[in-house]
């Protein structure tokens, strides 16, 4: 066989050492959690109600985001209407919401003090209960409707239009084109949808932390926290964080086996050429879902920065300082992820490591957070107090973190760089620096500035890893905003809130922007 | 100036097997169908490939294992000739420094160079600014520049229209002319040939059915081309 004359660039091996650095990050800390589970003493009627309470919430949680994304899907599909982007670009922005904010949002629209409790009031009947498994579910499906709707959407627009111009030639109702069309469509799709949202839920740790919590709604994750910071057993917290990698590892197969969904958003923008009749009934039908689903996920918002607006002047100075250390942690924390992510899409630009490189980049999303965490405290403690190093593990984790999100962006981007301009800059001797300068990076500038922007947010808003190491002088905004929560002063929490909502997006827009503007392909 | 020794290359169920010999200032032109291993040859060629048997020489020269940038050639491929965020000055400079750093008599060659391809005073535009032909012209500026003795076309006018891939083919015949180049251009069409080549090679499942003069090969019909008259 021929001899590809194409030997491996520094920036791909550098990217080999980082992949197998993001592996011993990935899995020293499981296996020092491993070591440190055999030493408790099996499962407690606590554990079983956390593990039970786990995959109920987040079987509750994905069955109504997807539930209630489909029509919102199928009313995106067939309607086109000004706003519609706006809409779409909505069901976006929860990826960048930090979840302490949404959930702020959520308790005052759905809380005991919020619009709808005061609404319900006007006419006799008791406040909404929003802490508990409902609240939980609530939560959930907040931040998974506008997955679900995307993913879903796509497989409505993956439907060719010959078959909705076929099927008006013979003459098809709007059922028949349902039965045909629309209802195999969801039976492919659905189940890998409610496969993944299942799976984030399970992981899910601020919401149980804050709306969950007790005896009767408390996660896995949210023990492992408890055994952690209230009881300081170790042994328990790695005992549970096994029996989180296990559910994690049995929805992840089940995922793989099912086939993920495809994609986060490329090629929304169009409407299917579904041209059956379209009734009054159906125009009703989707008005009304896009305008509720609209309604739920903007609302929040809008309370909360209505009620924080007035709070954020008489904040308290911790908390401003918390928002600085933020602010740091984020950059560091993007630099960081795309210091890893760019040589791991170099190397991914050869076929043989694709494969290795992603799943090797995914890992540390699916061993969690708080599993991680837990095992770097078990690694660290031994040695030194790991509250010293909680803000740079804290930035070491969250980059790792969002890997997976800036390889889904990078890779496929640096390997089309490769295609369309690595024969020339062979050709010209181009290498290593004048190689990634002239023919690679004019090329990444979108990919790289979104998926810093994505890391940013995702740590701006981090409130997993800091939780557990962090100490009260070394608090973050989302750390300082669930103390103020935890302190009932819900007029600074309101305003901090605002603070963190407005510095995750403008982080986000930043440097998304920043890539727009200086993308030259 | 350039020999293929008995050179054979296998991909997966492909191989090619090919025997070529051009002297300074040739100019041979790689016709055949698609998957007959046109692009292949060319790759070999060039150094993207390496040939499992037989060696390659350019100028004397055994290059068979040399990396791509150490052969005495510049390659003109179909499209992505051009790098969109670098001016046109750059781009024709990156041909003499990967690192763009010039030194005076590099820097003096540059306006020289986009004189003789048309494009004098062009310097600091950017490409995106440039019509099709331009950008077409910045990468033979390019070619200039870099002053190796063969240049590669792989399909060069198959993305112009007629009229410009009329002035290109003149433009490359003078260029090619006054600097005594060897030129090996793959194409689909016989016309595009006849404008730049003297020569043509045909290839059929990874083997040279015809290799001979162009003069008079409309008369002479030769099986292997019948498909191109």
């Amino acid at each position: 066989m021929a001899n590809r004359a194409q030997p491996i660039s520094a920036l791909a091996g550098i990217g080999a050492a980082v992949a197998v650095l993001v592996l011993c990050a990935t899995l020293l800390p499981l296996g020092a959690v491993f070591l440190r589970a055999e030493e408790a003493s099996g499962l407690r009627a606590a554990d079983w109600a956390a593990i039970r309470f786990t995959l109920l919430q987040a079987a509750l949680s994905a069955f109504f985001s997807v539930l209630l994304a489909i029509p919102v899907a199928r009313a995106l599909a067939r309607r086109n209407f000004t706003g519609r982007r706006a809409v779409i670009t909505l069901m976006g922005a929860p990826f960048v919401l930090p979840v302490i904010v949404a959930v702020m949002g959520l308790l005052a629209v759905f809380g005991r003090n919020g619009f709808v409790s005061h609404a319900l009031g006007v006419f006799g009947l008791p406040p909404i209960e929003i802490y508990g498994l409902h609240g939980v579910v609530l939560a959930h499906v907040f931040f998974n409707l506008p997955l679900a709707t995307r993913l879903i959407l796509h497989g409505w627009l993956a439907i060719p239009s010959e078959r909705f111009r076929l099927a008006r030639s013979l003459g098809f109702s709007p059922s028949d084109i349902q039965r045909h069309f629309e209802r195999p469509m969801l039976r492919a799709t659905v189940p890998g949808v409610f496969l993944v949202i299942f799976l984030l839920c399970t992981t899910s740790f601020a919401v149980a932390l804050i709306l969950g919590g007790g005896p009767r709604a408390t996660t896995v994750e949210l023990a492992i926290y408890q055994a952690f910071r209230f009881e300081f057993d170790l042994s328990r917290a790695a005992y549970l964080a096994v029996i989180q990698v296990g559910i994690c590892a049995i929805a992840g197969i089940v995922l793989l086996w099912r086939a993920a969904p495809q994609t986060l958003g490329a090629g929304l923008d169009r409407v299917t050429e579904n041209q059956a009749p379209k009734s009054h009934v159906m125009l009703v039908q989707d008005v009304l879902a896009i305008g509720l689903a609209a309604a739920f996920l903007a609302l929040p918002m809008l309370a909360l920065v209505l009620g924080g607006i007035g709070d954020v002047l008489g904040l308290p100075e911790v908390v401003w300082r918390a928002a600085i250390r933020s602010i740091i942690m984020a950059v560091l924390s993007a630099i960081l992820a795309i210091g890893f992510a760019l040589p791991m899409a170099a190397l991914m630009a050869r076929r043989a490591w694709r494969l290795g490189v992603d799943v090797i980049g995914a890992l540390s999303i699916a061993v969690s957070p708080l599993v991680i965490g837990t095992g770097l405290f078990l690694i660290l403690h031994p040695i030194m107090n790991p509250t010293q190093l909680a803000l740079p593990v804290t930035v070491f984790v969250n980059a790792l973190m969002s890997l997976p999100f800036l390889l889904r962006a990078l890779a496929p981007a640096y390997l089309q760089a490769e295609r369309s301009q690595g024969r020339l800059a062979d050709a010209l001797g181009l290498r290593g620096w004048n190689r990634l300068r002239h023919a690679i990076l004019p090329r990444l500038m979108r990919p790289l500035g979104f998926g810093a922007g994505i890391a940013a947010a995702l740590s701006m808003g981090d409130l997993g890893v800091i939780a557990l190491f962090s100490s009260p002088s070394q608090s973050t905004l989302p750390l300082e905003m669930y103390r103020l929560m935890g302190s009932y002063r819900t007029n600074d929490a309101q305003g901090a809130a605002l603070v963190l909502l407005f510095l995750s997006l403008a982080l986000f827009w930043i440097f998304d922007r920043g890539g727009r503007v200086n993308a030259k392909a | 100036m350039l020999k293929l020794d008995a050179v054979e290359l296998t991909q997966g169920a492909f191989t090619l097997c090919a025997d070529i010999d051009l002297a300074e200032g040739a100019r041979l032109a790689v016709m055949g169908a698609s998957g007959s291993g046109k692009s292949t040859l060319l790759n070999v060629i060039a150094g993207f490939l390496i040939p499992d048997q037989g060696r390659v020489f350019l100028g004397g020269k055994d290059v068979t294992r040399s990396p791509v940038p150490e052969r005495a050639l510049s390659i003109l491929f179909q499209d992505g000739n051009i790098f969109p965020h670098l001016s046109v000055h750059d781009n024709v400079a990156l041909g003499m420094s990967p690192s763009l750093t010039l030194d005076r008599a590099a820097r003096e060659r540059i306006p020289l160079a986009l004189a003789q391809t048309g494009l004098e005073g062009m310097g600091d535009r950017m490409p995106a600014d440039l019509s099709g032909g331009q950008q077409s012209r910045v990468a033979l500026a390019r070619v200039l520049v870099r002053d190796r003795p063969l240049v590669l076309l792989d399909e060069p006018f198959a993305a112009l229209d007629p009229g410009l891939k009329r002035e290109m083919a003149v433009l490359l015949d003078d260029l090619c002319s006054q600097a005594s180049l060897t030129l090996v251009m793959v194409t689909h069409d016989l016309r595009d040939a006849e404008m730049l080549c003297s020569e043509v090679s045909v290839l059929e499942q990874g083997k040279i059915a015809l290799q001979r003069g162009l003069a008079g090969i409309r008369d002479d019909r030769p099986e292997a081309l019948v498909p191109w008259l």
